[in-house]
């Protein structure tokens, strides 16, 4: 019981480190530019705080989850491992929040603020940002898990 | 046999008596502070008449109107902050009545699950809010708030209540964390 249990947090952490480190990535090396009417319109990560904010939070995630692997269980440092994956979690889902948020004004724009939709000019930084978005969904939900699984484990004798 | 587990739920019981009362106080004050982050932005709409062009020598007077509505993250702040400030009260009635430990459990996972509403809500809203401060330039978006500075101000006070109440339930959380697990390895 405890070996399946301790495959199963192993087998959550990896695809979780997987997922944050593919958003990372996937949205570093968005960029893309169009030139229109002799202007030159390009588009990066780093133009938009919240997209960094993206990149640093799954680069800080995956690189606490692969950290983290070489922690043993049931000593001191664990449950200090407890806490830190309850805020890593919120974490990405913060930076998950931020990026998505930004993405769904560079898609649709805000009429009423006077701010064109880009993704018409630029669609392979959209279609970047979109994966990027979908790995770091992917990672969130690995890391809800990953609270779950422990919170189950460790009180599981309160359940009957 | 039953005597000793009455004796010590009576010692959990008055151990907690303290930590109940951080929890009342935590509580009380993330509903405060969430119920005023959602009404402020409810409330948020600012309306200037501005010139949009001059015939002859009289100009001509345009309406524009800034309201939380135009903006969908603003909106899933306002539904977000509501739906904690409701579960936050709902669960400081309801205390007389959850006893169990089984109670406990339940509370803790919800606390969990709208502190992360609280926390993607005020994370949406804060990126829409800098992107209407400081604009972007590369993708020639201009930014709103010289124009509607109320509006701004108002989204500002709105968001820093949100960002009070996201600390508020991040406490609540970790002590509960704390509660619960150091019940268990006092029951081991």
């Amino acid at each position: 019981m405890a070996k399946t249990s301790r495959l199963c947090s192993l087998l959550l952490r990896l695809l979780a480190a997987a997922a944050t480190l593919c958003a990372a990535v996937v949205m570093a090396t968005s960029h893309d530019s169009t030139t229109i009417f002799g202007l030159t319109l390009d588009a990066k990560f780093q133009y938009t705080p919240s997209l960094e904010f993206f990149v640093v939070a799954n680069a800080v995630g995956c690189g606490y989850t692969l950290l983290v692997l070489f922690v043993p269980p049931t000593t001191s440092l664990s449950r200090l491992v407890i806490v830190f994956d309850v805020t890593v979690a919120m974490l990405l889902t913060a930076a998950t929040a931020a990026a998505g948020a930004m993405a769904e004004v560079g898609k649709k724009g805000n009429s009423h603020a006077g701010w064109m939709p880009i993704c018409g000019q630029v669609p392979s930084f959209c279609d970047h940002v979109m994966g990027a978005l979908i790995c770091a969904f992917v990672g969130v939900i690995a890391y809800f898990l990953i609270v779950l699984h422990t919170i189950y484990t460790l009180l599981s004798p309160l359940f009957p | 046999m039953a005597t000793e587990n009455g004796k010590r739920a009576e010692e959990e019981s008055r151990q907690s008596q303290p930590k109940s009362k951080l929890f009342l106080s935590l509580r009380l004050a993330a509903v405060l502070a969430t119920a005023t982050a959602t009404v402020v932005m409810a409330l948020n709409k600012q309306s200037r008449r501005i010139a949009v062009a001059v015939v002859g020598t009289s100009p001509i007077r345009q309406t524009f109107t800034a309201a939380f509505q135009q903006s969908p993250a603003f909106v899933y702040f306002v539904i977000a902050n509501a739906i904690a400030s409701l579960y936050n009260l709902l669960v400081l009635l309801l205390r007389p009545f959850l006893r169990a430990k089984a109670h406990d459990i339940l509370v803790h996972l919800l606390d969990e699950v709208i502190f992360a509403l609280v926390a993607t809500g005020v994370a949406a809203a804060a990126s829409m809010a800098e992107l209407g401060k400081n604009g972007n330039v590369h993708a020639r978006w201009n930014p709103i708030c010289d124009r509607f500075e109320a509006f701004c101000i108002r989204g500002g006070l709105a968001l820093t209540a949100s960002f009070a109440g996201a600390l508020l339930l991040l406490l609540m959380n970790a002590f509960s964390t704390f509660t619960l697990h150091k019940s268990v390895l006092s029951q081991d």
